[in-house]
């Protein structure tokens, strides 16, 4: 449980413990500890919250070098459909298909279209389903990390569809490998990432079997590469363009925008992770029992919101929802063929092949007699405490760090209003250990003199 | 020993103070977390503490929650002072509401809160006086789950 991957790491030597950090990561997964930001494995869901604070580019997401290309024999590209929202208005999502093979892919992608596919599956999933509502998407695995980890009893509710990426990069091998005679392992396939947390699928998959990407590289590390490859356009071919768009995968970049085209109608989009918990405490309360599905993203406005994006998150998320927009006007759906899909949901296709675990954080004991005991020096410490949240002790709010004491992990000198108290103690024992000293030559003179008298009787 | 093993926490809840409604039982929540409770009976206590707070903050002028904690189970006592409860038995029953519009458009009212408290703990008593205000004791048992 505690050796789970993450995507996120802190270069300590760029780390000049600036707090930043401390005070954005929405689980309190981090520790200042002797200058530098430490990562909690139990705590972190990879949201990148941190590396979007961090002023001194200290911490970074392990996404895959440009190079790891030359490792395959034939290479494909699969974007997010939030790279297409990174370009202004007029670049649509085939010129960069074709920008990304300039720079060196052998082929690229539409992850749209697998986006497109998946959202029927979840219609069709929705249209059957009959146990507790809301059902939860399983799109951003910062949300995923966030339920199994605070909220354990939710891990049912999940759309048990699996995420569109796997199935892309599972459907390009087995393609690539007929075509082209060559071994499934031979042929590379790289997602284009917007954020690190959709590297946890791919470092470290859920389920063995599921994964079938090799690598993913960031939306920001391939941005100045790829700006400088795109071709402009001319107006024929923009409208040839537009008809290449996949209506209903397109939408999947952004809050709001995976379910608008469809008849999923009762649906709630949630953004961020401070209005996702408090909707999640909603849902546990039993208050969204009428809702059919809650759509969450850890990022504020959606994926376009990740922190390995380059563009504004707004600016992003308009252009898709224009584009959206212009699809439905002039009734574009380029989109595979619907019976098609049902036809694949009946044989299970999209389903995923195992369910989701609870990992929740661990309590203060496994015993739960000592448990209460810890519980409540926790508390006694945490009214001594200011309760200010400085974070000079290197954690988050002083709730927290009364539970670090508790564990052993800090020492309640670490706070800086208990130094006075802890330098009054000092200064006590050093003039009471002065005072012995003293004393101990005072007394040296009636002992002697005790002595003498006990030697001279 | 015993007392070792005995967690107490006071709460106060102001009625009408809608901004504040849950959370107190998002407190408790926190505290069975900590501890390391079953999951399954996290949630079963968050609800009836909400379902009970909730019903001081629509219908009464305060109350005061009091937590006890043992490793045998969970105790939620709540006391509000306010109007009471005419009839117990038809308060209890699934769909019976006394709630105003207003508070059916924000989405309350639907007549489940008792019901709800009733089926997510072990042992549910409620008492009231007219005029002066409603007693909850609420239990659950934790006995069961000492393997984990």
């Amino acid at each position: 449980m505690n050796q789970s991957f993450h995507s996120i790491k802190v270069e300590t030597e760029k780390c000049d413990g600036r707090m930043k950090c401390l005070r954005s990561c929405p689980t309190q997964a981090i520790r200042i500890r002797k200058g530098k930001a430490v990562i909690l494995g139990e705590k972190c869901i990879d949201c990148g919250e941190c590396i979007t604070a961090c002023p001194s580019g200290a911490i970074v997401a392990l996404t895959d070098p440009f190079g790891e290309l030359s490792k395959f024999k034939h290479t494909v590209a699969i974007p997010s459909p939030t790279l297409y929202a990174q370009f202004g208005r007029s670049i649509l999502p085939n010129r960069i298909l074709a920008g990304l093979k300039k720079l060196g892919f052998d082929d690229a992608f539409d992850l749209a279209f697998t986006c497109g596919d998946t959202s029927l599956a979840i219609e069709h999933f929705l249209d059957e389903y009959q146990g507790p509502k809301p059902l939860i998407a399983n799109t951003c695995p910062s949300v995923v990390s966030l339920i199994q980890v605070m909220y354990p009893q939710l891990v049912d509710q999940f759309i048990p569809i699996q995420p569109p990426k796997r199935l892309a990069s599972k459907e390009i091998k087995e393609r690539k490998s007929e075509e082209l005679g060559l071994k499934p392992e031979e042929i590379g396939t790289f997602y284009i990432t917007p954020c690190p947390a959709k590297m946890i699928a791919i470092k470290q998959p859920l389920f063995e079997e599921e994964c079938y990407l090799d690598g993913a590289i960031s939306i920001s590390d391939i941005y100045g590469p790829l700006l400088s490859v795109l071709e402009s356009e001319d107006q024929d071919s923009y409208r040839k363009s537009l008809e290449s768009i996949c209506v209903l995968g397109i939408g999947w970049a952004v809050a709001g925008g995976m379910h608008r085209t469809q008849e999923m109608k009762n649906v709630v989009d949630v953004s961020g992770i401070a209005e996702i918990i408090k909707t999640f405490d909603d849902i546990e309360r039993g208050k969204l029992q009428d809702i059919d599905l809650v759509v969450p993203y850890s990022c504020p406005q959606g994926c376009v919101g990740g922190s390995l994006t380059v563009e504004n998150r707004y600016i992003s998320h308009n252009k898709i929802m224009r584009l959206l927009e212009t699809l439905e006007q002039e009734n574009i759906e380029a989109c595979r063929d619907r019976r098609e899909i049902r036809e694949r949901y009946g044989q299970k296709y999209f389903h995923m092949k195992q369910k989701y675990e609870p990992r929740p954080i661990q309590a203060l004991d496994e015993d739960l007699g000592r448990a209460i005991k810890k519980r409540k020096q926790k508390e006694k410490i945490y009214d001594s405490l200011p309760r200010i949240d400085c974070g000079i002790c290197g954690a988050p709010t002083c709730l927290a760090f009364a539970e670090d004491v508790v564990k052993g992990e800090a020492q309640s000198s670490d706070c800086i209003f208990n130094v006075p108290k802890k330098f009054q103690q000092l200064t006590g024992e050093l003039s009471r250990l002065l005072d012995g000293f003293g004393s101990f030559g005072k007394d040296r003179e009636p002992q002697s003199t005790h002595q003498k008298k006990g030697q001279k009787s | 020993m015993a007392s070792r093993q005995n967690l107490s926490h006071a709460f106060e809840i102001q009625g009408g103070d809608f901004g504040k409604a849950g959370c107190v039982s998002l407190e408790i929540k926190e505290i069975l977390r900590d501890l390391g409770i079953d999951p399954a009976i996290v949630r079963r206590t968050a609800i009836a503490a909400y379902e009970a707070e909730m019903n001081v903050v629509m219908y009464a002028d305060s109350a005061t929650v009091m937590l006890r904690l043992n490793p045998q189970g969970i105790k939620i006592a709540l006391d509000d002072k306010g109007p009471g409860i005419h009839d117990i038995e038809l308060a209890m029953q699934e769909g019976y509401s006394t709630a105003t519009d207003q508070m059916r458009e924000m989405g309350f009212g639907a007549g489940m809160g008792l019901p709800n408290i009733k089926r997510n703990a072990d042992l549910f008593e409620l008492k009231s006086t007219i005029g002066k205000g409603t007693s909850y004791k609420i239990f659950i048992d934790l006995g069961s789950e000492e393997k984990t």
